[in-house]
């Protein structure tokens, strides 16, 4: 049964050092907020996974706070390109990283698979592309009609964080809008966290309202308006133009550092300070 | 986010900008930029498509105008999970709340992908890419080498399985030597499914003997010694070259109305 904490509780209790680590949310319910409370306590050596990367894995790749990133679509929506993600694959800066990429079919497949608790998924995909041997998937037979198919591997990330429109008392979580990956997110994880916008006494059924019963979830946290600048359907709204800044600020280091230290990291501080790894 | 071109933005969708010099007293409007026609070109692409799956810019704005222009019933498809979107808006990204607030369904991703792409359910895709080779394969993983890259491009999204998915490909893509390489650095996405490539010069089809792109379009006022030179391989020109019907005034009016909202 999901237990209504804090969400420096939370990701205190959940998330350690080395762990993989999956924040999902497709454009939509992006969990702005435990990410930076992440690093906030200083979590690192992270294996990030994610189907979109967006703003927020920029961030916790810029600061250092990842040694993989598993993913299937590295850019900035509709803008350009992750300034501070390219910076660490071209230059290593602040340290290299390792990519373990698919396209987002895989992805979705590796998820489902995960949810399923099966070892793996299998799709048509892939075909024809260099990806094949770039990472890790294999060709498949039908057993029935000898279709050759591929297989992708389950994901099952140490934690799941989610971000979510509302909770009850009992840690049942709605949320509606895209729903990306998030229930399978939570299913797949051997440990799951769901921030809301609201904790509310009943949950009124929405259209498309996507429902995860609290006893499959470890931890429910409160952070209205957690997932800014991505958006909360019906709450809060996508911010747009702070994409749009992100792809001028994060293509300078030092303004970048700068603004973490403002925005994030020097802003409700839970350990003192900045990402300092306690067991690298 | 299915591949479309990283190193343009959403915000210049209607195209880049119209003609300097062209407004003040007269009353005509000013002439189409070279990225509006290629909007426009887009957009008739789909006067007899069922439904569209496509990427953010361009693509987006292109469809948006098809509805407007051409075909309102064209059901739209974003791989955020969004069937049958009206935006009022050209989206930045493709998983605006304007999506799922007018969409018809909205589905998870691996729904969206199972479901809907994988079984050939929908009829056109648009996609864009960093490089595009003679067989219209697409790159938009690396420049340069996997392990060193010169550039990093943020990688596959839903393109490769789109590309085999969609039964009619349409790429998007700015023409030029960056672009139009003889040999790509990755193969993303295969060109086995695609039925044009819409430049801002021209459209290119595929032979329907040797795949290979062949130019049998270029738009008003556009060479083809000015296609070749744009071209990193030596390009085969179809016997009869058409030129683009340029832009009418009703499709001119209604992009710059979209792209102002």
């Amino acid at each position: 049964m999901a237990e209504l904490c804090s969400l420096a509780e939370a990701v205190g209790e959940l998330v350690h050092d080395g762990d993989s680590v999956a924040l999902e949310g497709f454009t939509h319910l992006i969990p702005f907020a435990a990410g930076h409370e992440l690093l906030r306590q200083g979590r690192c050596e992270l294996e990030l996974i994610r189907m979109t990367p967006d703003i927020l894995y920029d961030q916790m790749i810029g600061v250092g706070a990842a040694r993989k990133l598993t993913f299937s679509y590295a850019g900035n929506p509709g803008v350009g390109s992750l300034h501070r993600l390219r910076d660490a694959v071209e230059h290593g800066w602040p340290r290299p990283i390792g990519l373990e990429e698919h396209s987002h079919a895989g992805m979705a497949n590796r998820y489902a698979a995960g949810a399923a608790h099966l070892p793996f998924a299998v799709m048509r995909g892939y075909a024809g592309t260099d990806l094949a041997s770039h990472t890790n998937v294999k060709p498949i037979a039908c057993p029935f009609t000898g279709e050759q198919l591929m297989a992708v591997p389950a994901l099952r990330p140490d934690v799941a964080i989610v971000h979510a429109q509302e909770a009850d008392r009992e840690g049942n979580v709605q949320l509606w809008g895209i729903p990306g990956v998030q229930k399978e997110a939570v299913l797949a994880a051997a440990r799951s966290l769901v921030t809301v916008e609201r904790v509310v006494e009943r949950l009124e059924p929405r259209p498309g309202g996507v429902v995860i019963p609290g006893w499959v979830i470890d931890r429910v946290a409160e952070a209205p308006g957690g997932s800014r600048p991505s958006y909360s359907l019906g709450i809060t709204d996508r911010d747009n133009d702070f994409y749009r800044f992100w792809d001028k600020l994060s293509r300078d280091r030092d303004e970048f550092t700068a603004w973490m230290e403002e925005h994030v990291l020097g802003n409700g501080v839970a350990s003192g300070g900045g990402p300092e790894c306690r067991n690298p | 986010m299915s591949g479309s071109d990283p190193t343009t933005t959403g915000a210049a969708a209607g195209g880049a900008g119209i003609p300097a010099g062209t407004t003040g007293t007269d009353a005509s409007p000013a002439p189409a930029s070279a990225g509006e026609l290629q909007t426009i070109v887009a957009a008739r692409r789909l006067r007899e498509a069922q439904s569209v799956f496509i990427g953010v810019g361009r693509p987006s704005t292109a469809a948006l105008l098809a509805r407007i222009v051409h075909n309102p019933r064209l059901v739209l498809v974003y791989e955020s999970g969004t069937i049958g979107a009206k935006p009022y808006h050209v989206p930045l990204s493709i998983g605006d709340g304007e999506l799922a607030e007018t969409a018809d369904a909205i589905v998870s991703v691996p729904e969206m992908f199972n479901y809907w792409i994988g079984t050939g359910r929908i009829q056109v895709a648009f996609l864009g890419a960093a490089q595009i080779d003679p067989h219209a394969n697409l790159n938009s993983t690396v420049i340069g080498d996997y392990e060193h890259p010169r550039t990093r491009l943020p990688g596959a999204g839903g393109a490769p399985e789109i590309a085999t998915g969609c039964r009619e490909v349409v790429v998007i893509a700015p023409h030029s030597v960056r672009t139009f390489v003889k040999r790509l650095d990755f193969v993303t996405t295969t060109g086995d499914r695609t039925t044009h490539v819409i430049t801002d010069l021209g459209v290119l089809e595929p032979d329907p003997d040797t795949r290979e792109l062949v130019i049998t379009q270029i738009h008003p006022g556009v060479t083809p010694e000015q296609v070749q030179e744009a071209t990193g391989w030596e390009l085969k020109m179809a016997d009869e070259l058409r030129v683009t019907d340029p832009p009418t005034e009703a499709e001119l009016e209604a992009l710059r109305e979209l792209v102002a909202r």
